[in-house]
């Protein structure tokens, strides 16, 4: 706390990165990886790195963004929401609406204005709306596509869906107190509930089918894919950078100091006078928009979206991610994305070799899910601080040694030894 | 001097099992106050009701001058009226610093955006300062909370309740497991607040509360049993039947 | 029941020998041999009588022949015969009784019996009349299958003459119900018709309601008036019907000129366009539907397109006319008495099925049950989530299927995979806390994560090892088919099984935990951990058994789900979620409280289904989200323990 009364207004971004050494590194890191990325891609440098990997390491900023939301909410607030790949969804689909409709109709128009007759407005709607709904059997546009057609107010819906979604849920479930695993299992039925809405065909999103062809932006086809994809990759960086940046500032400071302790000692920092529950809600739907935010930034780079990927399993992988890079600390939550994903992508697309045992062809296809679920279980119980903990080891600064553990613990109901005063029975 | 919480009436009950039966209590400002009683008399509920942390089945709870109900508040919002707790087992934010956990306790807006857009000012820095000086940890300031040992977590929360700046301390046990010389300070920092507040001590030790120099309250079985100085209590038949005879 | 038969057949074949032996066919055939051999219609009813009255055993079958143009009359014995396939020249014969082959006869010497159409529609039917009182009841069963599957006015007086003397309850009963469901379509008069239309009330038969729908059939027509019909409704264009499709009844109808489509009357103005004009309109106006329409007119008006009505025609014209559904019935006592009595089954139909619905809710909620009081278990009493939970009962499915490779008798090894999956989950919970959880106890939610890592490296163990296509668990032949209660509750006895094995579970608990040592000291542990260690119990000990006890029952819940769902390596994520609602809906720590949350959630999804049967996963995002709200009410579950004991 080196802040004093004296601080002028420009000075305390100063003393917040001095604060904060890991921000500087965090965003030179940052800028030097974008950098390197811009000169070898196919657009703009050597053509090293191909379009599709300029795409997927894109994905992965976006989903550092996501995992670094993450760890603000779980790492420094104790909220182990399952919920957070759903907003990242949510996000996603607004996005994918605009980017849909606005192409669709381009695509509608032109060929309609091929024919002799101009076609009227109606005409064109309809045949909009036959071009994106015919894959379920319809041709109505639903309600919640109203906006679809303008990039501001989807844009809009980007923020507000989720932000909203989050605010009623959170609020609903903080009022009434849920922590701990119950509020982990209350966000993951929420996750469920959303992408079993999804999956049916008359939730007016295409059911199963998802939102597809996201990654032709309408107004910029003449840009291709090799350069859209370093505009993705420098907006997805941008993203990163800010919101890393922000939630660095949040969980600085005197925010910063009750978030953890509400994570810590809930009831404490209830009697200390602050109304945990909005505190809570505020970290929650923070973080909603931000996981919105990073998920507006990655479908239009893989191009689809359905409703796979809001199951509570991708919110459990986040929460994999940011475990193993190790929570309660920002930059630990990006690199275990960014490491667990890219390896993953490895594993699964066939790069990493087999290993033949003799008896037994070991195919990480096969087997990396197993390597992945072990080495998780490792993390939990040798390893908790996760990869972040070797920059510890790094810089030789040794935390004091937790005599609390992460999360508040109320959630099991069970009382700890000792810790209901006797008078109670 | 004017009555700032009063109890009346109040009765809760655990399965059936009455923890606080019909129980009355009146607490001034300034003013110092021990209350003692045996094992499952029912402090600490006692205190969980002035808290908010337990809602009574019957009774009503009015503080201040203009006598708000506390039971319609939530536990944060009884605290920000000007009440504050000390637990039995010193709960202190072990993670963060002794700065960052006195500064957490200064009185200020508890809002999320008022905290969030917190400025820190040089009476802040000032307050945390006194009070870590009155509290003897002014060395420790850039320490976690964690490494302190047992008397000091102790005094941060005594001194975390004093920068919450409330009118009425309410502190359980607070010598427990300290050495003789530690209690003292702490009797010390007691006395020294209860000269602008009121001050609830619960406590066990008998030496501790002579100490204190008093009025004391005796709680059996969830109502009050006697009420006077301590010399005058433990001259009571009853106190002695339940309590100090046993 | 078959005695009854053995008895009535008894006394059929009695009444019937006496007659075979005063005659027998071929005699009564030559006493009426002209009108056999050449039958006319309105004389073959002497024939068909005698032979009805003659009570033979043979007689259906001859009729049968006869309609079939099988019958001949041999001149060299003037006998007639069944005949044969030909070969050549010669035509084997079958004697006309009995179906035994009676030497053969040049073709020359045989004249057919050829019954025209009319006179086979009579044999047809006292043929039915036969086979309704065959003294097999098979035979007669299908004779009433035929009737019911073309009724026929005709057949309403021979079923009913038929009924009496029915020897076969549910038979005779089938035949009533068709006799008045033909009386209520073809009766003579109202009142019989509407007599028996409400006699039918109160069947749940699905035929009973087709013939009640099918009375209350109706056409749609159009008129400028209402006619005088029996009219059932009147139709509102826009609301009942697209506007479109009024106007083209209309045009059907003759009522109104027809208009143009707009997609037709597009593609007639793009075949007139003519420098950059339609009809004088140029084509950048032809966007606005108004402009459009006139360039059509325009054209119309010079004859090269086909005439359209201009919208505010169309608009009068809709308005003008009534647009109404008549019932083909025109007797409205008829159709009153076949609307109430429909509406009065309809709703015993609601009545039952909802009673269907609480049945397969129950059955769901069983398995619920059963999936999740291994969580409940583990939860309560160690305050441990296990997310590995739905790979467990995954486990105990495929152990039944690998049990049931080995022992291809399903019963045995039911008997012998119920067990083992218990041993083998109970052994894989038991490593698991040994292992792992024994390490993260007070960190719930890195347990959760922990046992969520073991979920997906056993998810995908099971894909390696069993692959990723279904594989099945078939349930021993006697738990085949369902048990039906009538036409519209049935419950298969499958979900029976499962919902007697949830209660041999929730009675097993039960007695484990309230009743043994180890239940006690259970229980002891998930009150008060440190007092329960002081008092002498090794907390770690009962951790570890409870644990394998839990992951014991997930296993044989995966024996019991793999019997009527697919074993996949994916079954157990299916559950999970429920199971955990359960638990949570329910309150923790409590058999009651999961036997609760089963039923809650179980009765809620079929309860939502209901409403909406076609989309099960509607139902289930309906369901959570109620669950979800739920919790508001009651963040404790509907069994809260209650006290400070609880903790906050």
């Amino acid at each position: 706390m080196t802040f004093t009364a004296t601080n002028a207004r420009p000075a305390p971004r100063r003393s917040f990165i001095a604060q904060n050494p890991s921000v500087l590194w965090f965003l030179l890191a940052l800028a030097v990886f974008t950098l390197g990325v811009t000169l070898l891609s196919e657009a703009t440098g050597t053509g090293f790195l191909s379009t599709s990997f300029v795409k997927t390491l894109g994905k992965t900023l976006c989903l550092c963004l996501v995992a670094i939301a993450m760890d603000v909410v779980w790492g420094y607030c104790g909220i182990l929401s399952l919920g957070h790949m759903a907003f990242f969804g949510i996000g996603g689909y607004a996005i994918g609406m605009w980017l849909m409709y606005a192409r669709t109709e381009i695509i509608v128009t032109r060929s309609l204005m091929a024919a002799p007759i101009p076609p009227t407005e109606q005409e064109i709607v309809d045949s909009i709306g036959t071009q994106i709904f015919g894959v379920v059997g319809s041709s109505e546009f639903p309600l919640i596509w109203s906006f679809a057609d303008s990039l501001f107010l989807q844009l809009l819906m980007v923020i507000a869906v989720p932000g909203l979604l989050a605010l009623v849920f959170g609020w609903l479930a903080f009022r009434s107190r849920v922590t701990g695993v119950y509020l982990s299992i209350l966000t993951q039925a929420m996750t469920l509930a959303l992408s079993l809405y999804l999956f049916q065909n008359d939730s007016g999103l295409r059911g199963n089918n998802g939102l597809s062809g996201l990654q032709n932006i309408p107004g910029l086809e003449e840009m291709g894919q090799a350069t859209l994809s370093i505009v993705f990759f420098w907006a997805s960086a941008l993203a990163l950078g800010m919101g890393y940046v922000m939630f660095a500032w949040v969980v600085s400071g005197k925010m910063g100091s009750v978030i953890r302790g509400i994570r810590d000692n809930e009831a404490r920092v209830r009697f200390l006078g602050y109304p945990v529950e909005r505190f809570k809600l505020f970290v929650f739907t923070l973080t909603a928009v931000v996981a919105a935010i990073a998920g507006a930034l990655y479908y239009p780079q893989a191009g689809i979206i359905n409703p796979a990927e809001i199951a509570p399993i991708a919110s459990i992988y986040l929460a994999v991610w940011v475990a193993i890079g190790g929570r309660g600390r920002l930059y630990g939550a990006a690199i275990g994305a960014a490491f667990v994903s890219l390896l993953s992508s490895w594993f699964t697309g066939g790069g990493a070799p087999d290993i033949n045992l003799g008896f037994y062809r070991i195919q990480w296809t096969d087997w990396w899910l197993i390597l992945l679920g072990l080495s998780f279980v490792a993390v939990t119980l040798f390893a908790p601080k996760g990869i972040g903990g070797l920059f510890d080891l790094l810089s030789h600064r040794h935390a004091p040694d937790r005599v609390g553990d992460y999360g508040p613990d109320k959630g099991a109901l069970r009382a700890e030894e000792g810790s209901e005063p006797e008078e109670a029975k | 001097m004017s009555t700032l919480l009063e109890l009346s009436g109040v009765s809760v009950s655990f399965d059936g099992f009455k923890a606080i039966n019909n129980l009355s209590f009146q607490i001034g400002e300034p003013e110092m106050r021990a209350i003692i009683g045996p094992n499952g008399a029912g402090k600490t509920t006692f205190m969980d009701i002035i808290t908010g942390k337990t809602r009574p089945d019957e009774g009503r709870v009015l503080w201040g001058e203009k006598g708000v109900s506390l039971l319609s508040m939530s536990e944060s919002q009884i605290a920000q009226a000007g009440i504050g707790r000390k637990f039995q087992k010193p709960t202190v934010f072990e993670a963060q610093t002794v700065r960052e956990n006195l500064a957490m306790a200064l009185k200020n807006k508890r809002g999320p955006f008022d905290v969030l857009f917190y400025r820190k000012s040089a009476e802040g820095a000032a307050r945390i300062d006194a009070i870590a000086e009155e509290i003897g940890l002014t060395s420790d300031l850039a320490r976690p909370a964690g490494e302190l040992s047992h008397g000091q977590k102790q005094w941060l929360e005594i001194g975390m309740l004093l920068a919450q700046d409330p009118r009425l301390l309410l502190v359980d046990e607070p010598a427990a497991g300290m050495t003789p010389s530690e209690r003292e300070h702490t009797t010390d920092l007691l006395k020294r607040a209860a000269q602008t507040r009121a001050v609830v001590v619960v406590e066990h030790d008998m030496e501790f509360v002579r100490r204190l120099d008093c009025k004391v309250t005796v709680l059996h079985e969830g109502s009050v049993l006697a009420e006077g100085r301590l010399d005058h209590v433990t001259q009571n038949k009853d106190v002695i039947d339940v309590y100090l005879g046993r | 029941m078959l005695r009854a038969l053995v008895l009535s057949f008894l006394l059929l074949t009695g009444l019937i020998a006496p007659a075979t032996a005063q005659t027998d066919l071929q005699t009564i055939l030559q006493t009426h041999a002209a009108e056999v051999e050449s039958p006319g219609r309105q004389s073959v009813g002497i024939v068909l009588n005698d032979l009805a009255a003659s009570g033979l055993p043979g007689v259906a079958a001859f009729l049968e022949a006869w309609q079939g143009r099988e019958v001949v009359r041999n001149a060299q014995d003037g006998l007639f015969y069944r005949q044969g396939r030909a070969q050549g020249n010669d035509v084997p014969l079958l004697d006309i009784a009995t179906g035994a082959p009676a030497g053969t006869a040049p073709k020359s010497a045989l004249t057919e019996s050829r019954p025209n159409g009319g006179v086979r529609r009579e044999i047809a039917s006292a043929l039915v009349r036969f086979q309704l009182s065959d003294p097999d009841i098979a035979k007669r069963s299908a004779a009433v299958d035929s009737i019911a599957r073309s009724p026929d006015p005709e057949q309403v007086a021979l079923l009913a003459e038929s009924i009496d003397d029915e020897p076969d309850p549910a038979l005779k009963m089938r035949k009533e119900q068709l006799a008045l469901m033909l009386t209520a379509r073809f009766g003579e008069t109202t009142e019989a018709r509407v007599e028996a239309i409400e006699a039918l009330a109160g069947s749940l038969s699905l035929d009973v309601r087709a013939t009640l729908n099918q009375i209350l059939t109706t056409t749609d027509g159009v008129a400028a008036e209402a006619p005088q019909a029996n009219i059932a409704r009147l139709r509102e264009p826009g609301i009942d019907m697209p506007l479109f499709t009024a106007y083209r009844e209309l045009v059907d109808a003759g009522l109104a000129p027809p208009r143009v489509p707009p997609a037709q009357l597009k593609e007639a103005l793009a075949q007139h366009v003519e420098g950059g004009t339609v009809a004088g309109i140029p084509l950048a106006q032809l966007s606005d539907p108004a402009r459009r329409e006139e360039a059509y007119q325009a054209l119309a008006a010079q004859g090269l397109v086909a005439p359209t009505v201009p919208e505010a025609d169309f608009n009068r014209a809709l308005e003008a006319h009534v647009f109404y559904s008549a019932y083909a019935e025109t007797d409205p006592a008829v159709t009153d008495a076949a609307r109430r009595t429909l509406d009065a089954i309809q709703t015993k139909v609601g009545v039952n099925q909802t009673a269907d619905i609480a049945l397969d809710a129950l059955s769901l909620a069983s398995i619920y049950f059963l999936a999740a009081i291994g969580l409940a278990i583990t939860f309560g009493v160690m305050g441990v989530i296990n997310m590995a939970h739905g790979e467990f009962i995954m486990m105990g499915a495929y152990t039944g299927y690998v049990v049931q490779l080995f022992i291809p008798n399903y019963t045995l090894s039911l008997v012998v995979a119920l067990p083992l999956a218990f041993a083998v989950t109970f052994a894989a919970g038991v490593a698991m806390e040994r292992l792992v959880i024994r390490w993260l106890y007070h960190r719930p939610l890195e347990t959760l994560l922990a046992t969520f890592g073991i979920s997906i490296a056993l998810q995908q163990l099971a894909k390696n090892i069993f692959g990723t296509q279904a594989r099945p668990l078939t349930s021993p032949g006697w738990l085949d088919g369902a048990l039906v209660i009538n036409e519209v509750i049935q419950i298969s006895y499958i979900r029976i099984a499962i919902f007697v094995l949830a209660l041999i579970f929730l009675g097993l608990i039960l007695f484990a935990l309230n009743r043994t040592r180890l239940g006690l000291e259970v229980r002891a542990v998930t009150q008060n951990p440190g007092m329960a260690a002081s008092m002498g119990i090794d907390p770690d000990r009962i951790n570890m058994l409870t644990f394998g006890l839990g992951s014991g029952i997930a296993g044989i819940a995966g024996v019991a789900i793999g019997l009527y769902a697919k074993v996949t390596s994916e079954m157990g994520q299916d559950y999970i979620v429920q199971s955990f609602m359960t638990v949570v809906v329910g309150g923790v720590g409590n058999v009651w409280g999961t036997l609760a949350g089963a039923t809650l959630i179980g009765g809620l999804q079929k309860g939502i289904e209901w409403f909406n049967p076609s989309n099960t996963l509607a139902a289930q995002t309906y369901m959570i989200l109620f669950i979800i709200l739920f919790i508001q009410f009651r963040p404790k579950g509907i069994v809260a323990l209650k006290g400070r004991a609880a903790g906050d």
